[in-house]
């Protein structure tokens, strides 16, 4: 402000009245850049829900012509028929649950694992290179992730994994069947691995949250050090490693590249994770751009839909639990 | 009793390296794509590889051109979007979020952040493709600016957060209004973490296809035409990968070698940066 400095210099030579008006003025400009500034950054704020809520929009009115066709039918029935124009959404929905649990029972030991032993075990020098590293994993981009799944993973599991499986479990519906490559298992396992630096990251940041003294208190009555973090850490911060789990369910729910180049793409329900599946986004990857009628369209309008509410749902959860624990503007969003 | 303690210390020792173990098998895929990556796409790596454009399917050599230059087209379009946008929602939240639509903003922001990408790709569509009648980048650099918004609004922020409210006094009781000391004291005290997120953002917009298989749509030949349909780094991946031949697939794994380099290189100068500022983070 260049005014500040004339205001220091009349001592006594300037009549009284002058400096009056001036300061009026200066403080009603002041006032409109005020405004100007608040009105522009809190417009800038309101986009986001208002994002929000047109993209909710636009999904619902684009929706509304399947929805209204098929009922709630459409979510627990599976022909998917563009020629007959008949649509059922439960093989994708099906899908879409199947691999992200899946993925959730190889990825929250893991990142649990990365979790603990980096706030409880570690020691310090190894810390930022670890969290580095796993940070690392949430910046390959998805189609990488594909790649990768297509030409080494899904070899691999071909020549060491299913063999195995089938030796000891393949009694099992789970593991029966031909195994093409493109199947459940190799979208839930590239999906574990993409959803560990999230629960890793947030579940990190809830157990450095857990205070000491919850620690401290644990070995001072004689607890090992695993029993402290066992007994005393994780159910203090267990609300919010269920929402870092949760958080990692709503990426995996939604996560569409890695997912459509490996899992093969079937309309189909099936028991074994060796076959081919569907996922909501995969099939939305696949069929938006193809799709020639208006009621095909709509119906991938309607899974479109159903993939929104469920991840918003579980996202929302996910941070009302993350808050909870650790509470704090930055809790659980840095890493994401 | 004696027994029974040994017992528990095993235990925990045991514990502790299963916990170990499964800290270095989270790590493991991370070191293999990196290691499948630069052993197959490495070789096909050369000059004429960047500065040339496809050749038709079947035959060997061939670049993408088209395909760099379209990333940096639709991100620079992307961050063009929503980079004010974000960075302003960030200083919103700072100075004047503390109210219920302070609140209402951060979560929903938080929600946003994880939308899937391909309902977003979707909601461009709506309004940028579905009026217009053709795909274009411009559709493609919207979507992936409603993707960065999200995260710059919370990095914004969190960084303009950090700088200590002593400055804020000062230059208040200096005479400073409010707008100018947001803009010119806080905001510019956080500018570096602020470029840090806005490198993050912009690193994860790179590497997105889902919103851009029905907005940008990818294209074969060489393209600058914002209202065209345009080739991008990802989805050249994507069509590669996916495609039946040989030389398709290694130019995918070059293809990826390249995004997975700049993305690379914009993350971690990102947190080389931040980390020179704040010490541990």
């Amino acid at each position: 402000m260049t005014s500040v400095p004339t205001e220091q210099k009349p001592i006594a030579a300037a009549p009284v009245s002058r400096p009056a008006p001036q300061v009026i003025l200066r403080r009603r400009s002041r006032n409109v850049g005020d405004h100007v500034h608040r009105w522009v950054v809190t417009g800038l704020a309101c986009v986001v829900p208002v994002l929000l809520v047109v993209i909710a929009g636009d999904l619902l009115v684009s929706a509304w012509p399947a929805l209204r066709k098929f009922g709630p039918g459409f979510l627990w029935t599976s022909t998917w028929d563009p020629v007959a124009e008949v649509y059922g959404a439960a093989p994708m929905i099906f899908g879409t649950i199947v691999s992200s649990l899946l993925a959730l029972v190889i990825a929250v030991p893991l990142s649990l694992g990365v979790a603990i032993y980096l706030t409880e075990f570690s020691p310090r020098w190894l810390r930022q290179p670890v969290s580095f590293l796993v940070e690392l994993l949430a910046a390959v981009p998805s189609v990488v992730y594909g790649l990768w799944g297509i030409f080494v993973l899904i070899p691999f599991l071909r020549t060491f994994v299913v063999p195995g499986l089938r030796a000891v479990l393949g009694w099992t519906p789970l593991f029966s069947g031909v195994f093409y490559g493109n199947s459940m298992l190799a979208g839930g396992i590239i999906l574990a691995i993409m959803i560990v630096p999230y629960i890793a990251a947030v579940s990190r940041e809830v157990l450095s949250a857990v205070p000491s003294s919850q620690r401290e208190a644990a070995l001072g009555l004689g607890a090992t050090r695993w029993e402290a973090v066992w007994t005393a850490v994780l159910p203090y911060g267990r609300a919010g490693v269920i929402g870092a789990v949760m958080l990692g369910l709503g990426r995996a729910l939604g996560e569409t590249m890695a997912v459509t180049m490996v899992i093969g793409n079937r309309h189909d329900i099936a028991a074994s994770l060796l076959q081919p599946g569907f996922t909501m986004a995969a099939a939305l990857a696949n069929e938006f751009s193809e799709a020639t009628t208006s009621m095909y369209l709509s119906a991938l309008f309607a899974v479109g839909l159903v993939l929104f509410v469920l991840t918003i749902v579980i996202n929302a959860l996910a941070r009302l639990l993350v808050w909870r624990v650790a509470r704090g503007a930055s809790a659980g969003s840095r890493a994401l | 009793m004696s027994g029974r303690s040994t017992r528990r210390r095993i235990q925990s020792a045991v514990m502790t390296g299963i916990v170990g173990l499964l800290c270095i098998a989270a790590v493991a895929p991370l070191l293999f794509i990196f290691g499948n990556l630069v052993a197959k796409g490495a070789s096909s790596i050369d000059w004429n590889f960047f500065v040339q454009n496809p050749v038709p399917a079947g035959q060997t050599g061939g670049g993408v051109a088209h395909a760099i230059v379209g990333t940096g087209i639709i991100v620079g379009l992307a961050g063009l979007i929503g980079l004010p946008v974000g960075v302003g929602a960030g200083i919103y939240l700072a100075e004047y979020g503390g109210g219920k639509l302070g609140w209402i903003v951060r979560f929903l922001a938080d929600v946003l952040n994880g939308t899937p990408s391909i309902v977003i790709g979707i909601f461009a569509w709506t309004w940028l493709v579905k009026p217009v009648g053709h795909f274009s980048a411009l559709a493609g650099g919207a979507a992936l600016a409603v993707l960065m918004v999200p995260m710059l609004a919370r990095t914004t922020e969190e960084m303009v957060r950090l700088v200590p409210n002593s400055l804020r006094e000062a230059a208040l009781a200096l005479g400073y209004p409010r707008w100018r000391t947001s803009l010119r004291v806080m905001v510019r005290t956080a500018l570096g973490g602020i470029v840090t997120g806005a490198l993050v953002a912009i690193a994860r917009a790179a590497g997105e296809t889902a919103p851009l298989l029905f907005t940008a749509l990818g294209n074969l030949n060489f393209s600058t035409n914002i209202l065209q349909p345009m080739q991008s780094l990802s989805l050249q991946i994507y069509v590669y990968a996916t495609g039946p031949f040989e030389e398709w697939h290694r130019l995918a794994w070059a293809s990826a070698l390249v995004l997975m380099g700049l993305v690379l290189i914009l993350s971690v100068s990102a947190r080389w940066a931040t980390r020179q500022r704040h010490g541990t983070r």
